[in-house]
């Protein structure tokens, strides 16, 4: 058997494609196979299910269902120059900044494809310094609510006098 | 080359080592993606920016903190023949999308390849650890303290709110992708894989079949990862699909004992006949392969078959795939040549194995 689209090497690829319930069959051979895309390596792994293609498909669906009807067009990255239509054709940003830039935009995005839309995993070490100390004392604070709540008093001024001393050294 | 010395030389540790409950886990995998501050995503990046990222992250695996977590490489993609660089993706180190990226990708390799980091994908950085057998912690401290020892010298993109900003916003937050690869042979023949895989897709996590399309699998191999990575912390990401694939094994040790008080000759049967293709067929496709393996490794689990080391599965998986038959063959192959040498490959690599199988 001929390859369908080049006319002229063997034909080693059988594509069976199933397209709204239709199911299709052609024979290429390797080479037009690997141009045409149909050639899925079976081994590698990653592939199958690309979460950027599932994402730019969310973002797509919600520009032109007039489900969200915001005006996107002239939203644009300052720093990268990336503008929002672009960002939910590729899935990507274009750089750091694109999260602030678009930040009006982002936080349905996060509801969507995220459970929560704050970090509470782990911070940097150099430039997290601000971020791990408020989160101490959040926690220190917390765990004063509930002593208090318990009727632990003796933990609580404990606390207390602990959450003083922070908030002066970080003060000072 | 006989094959012996080609595999001593060709296997990562992931590949040859075992581990906890590695009669079902396969491998344990956590990457976490990081970017650098003051530069676009790969995306938008220009020759200069990649060649500074490549640069620093260079100056970065010398540095004291790094040299304290092993012997670390950089090799640009542009340095490796398009063969070596989908050897490279087979083993798992990179991702076929970097092998793409000849000019601006590079990877770090730990010696032992339990380690990469790839530069330039998606992300400037992803640094992957694989481990055999059921080892997420533990994958996901060393993930850590490489991600630690690298920040001394690497000014991360972070926010307070959105945590590690990533170029796609489905890894923002924590960056990390944990995943497993399990094999699921009795949860398959027994027919409760789709109960079991749509229960685990409902708490948060991604079930794929590995190798097939959509949710087919060959080889009855699938991987479990999170799906979340913002709003949880890392160790709860890690502990939630560390539970859950706790919970799948016990499934599948279940469905494994049921297979063989109920339908033991049916079971040996379909082993030993796969065992015997492996064994004198002249042409094996990938599916089959995987197919067929995934039969001999479930007769290793359930004492069928001895003498066969247990890893011929994962092993056999990776170095059957087209590259890595190119490498041991030392040319080009052809679709159709490839099933001839997968299985002389194979033929060979069950001779230097010891086999009785047990009716």
């Amino acid at each position: 058997m001929i390859c369908e689209r080049c006319h002229e090497r063997p034909a080693t690829v059988h594509v069976t494609k199933i397209v709204n319930g239709e199911k299709t069959g052609y024979h290429l051979c390797e080479q037009c196979a690997k141009e045409q895309g149909e050639i899925l390596n079976p081994f590698v792994a990653g592939n199958a299910f690309d979460f950027n293609k599932l994402l730019s498909g969310l973002l797509n669906m919600e520009s032109s269902s007039g489900y969200a009807p915001v005006q996107t067009g002239n939203l644009r990255c300052a720093t990268c120059g990336m503008t929002y239509n672009q960002f939910t054709q590729i899935g990507r940003f274009g750089c750091p900044d694109c999260y602030d830039n678009f930040s009006s935009r982002l936080e349905p995005l996060l509801r969507r494809i995220q459970t929560a839309g704050t970090h509470t995993g782990k911070v940097p070490v150099k430039s997290g310094d601000q971020i791990n100390q408020q989160r101490k004392l959040e926690a220190l604070k917390r765990e004063l609510q509930q002593a208090v709540s318990n009727e632990n008093f003796e933990r609580a001024a404990e606390l207390r006098d602990e959450i003083r001393a922070f908030e002066q050294n970080s003060d000072s | 080359m006989s094959l012996s010395d080609f595999l001593q030389r060709a296997m990562s540790r992931w590949m040859k080592d075992g581990g906890p409950e590695d009669d079902i886990v396969l491998t344990s995998r956590i990457r976490v993606a990081r970017n650098l501050q003051g530069y676009p995503f790969p995306i938008l990046q220009t020759d200069s920016h990649a060649n500074e990222i490549i640069e620093m992250v260079d100056k970065a695996i010398q540095s004291e903190p790094m040299r304290g977590l092993g012997v670390f490489e950089l090799i640009r993609c542009r340095d490796l023949s398009a063969l070596d660089r989908q050897v490279f993706v087979e083993k798992h180190l990179i991702s076929p999308d970097l092998a793409e990226q000849e000019k601006h990708g590079a990877v770090v390799l730990r010696n032992d390849e339990l380690v990469s980091i790839m530069v330039n994908e998606e992300d400037h950085l992803r640094v992957q650890c694989i481990m055999p057998g059921l080892k997420l912690k533990e994958a996901w401290e060393l993930a850590n303290q490489i991600d630690d020892a690298l920040e001394q010298k690497l000014t991360y993109a972070f926010h307070e709110k959105y945590g590690y900003l990533t170029a796609c916003p489905t890894n923002v937050g924590t960056g990390i992708r944990a995943s497993v690869m399990m094999h699921l042979p009795g949860l398959v023949l027994t027919g409760s894989i789709n109960r079991m895989l749509s229960a685990v897709s409902q708490v948060g996590l991604a079930v794929r079949g590995i190798y097939g399309e959509g949710s087919e699998s060959y080889g009855n191999l699938f991987q479990v990862s999170n799906q979340i990575t913002l709003g949880e912390t890392e160790e709860e990401i890690v502990q939630n699909l560390q539970s859950v694939v706790m919970q799948l094994i016990e499934h599948e040790r279940t469905a494994r004992q049921q297979l063989l008080q109920r339908n033991r000759i049916q079971l040996e049967d379909r082993v030993s006949r796969s065992f015997g293709i492996l064994a004198y067929a002249r042409r094996m496709d990938s599916k089959e392969t995987l197919e067929r393996l995934s039969d001999v490794r479930l007769g290793i689990d359930l004492g069928i078959i001895q003498g066969v080391s247990s890893g011929i599965l994962k092993e056999l998986m990776v170095t059957t795939q087209p590259a890595f038959l190119q490498k041991y063959f030392a040319r080009e192959l052809s679709a159709t040549e490839r099933d001839v040498r997968r299985a002389a490959l194979i033929r060979e690599r069950l001779r230097l194995d010891d086999t009785e199988v047990h009716g």
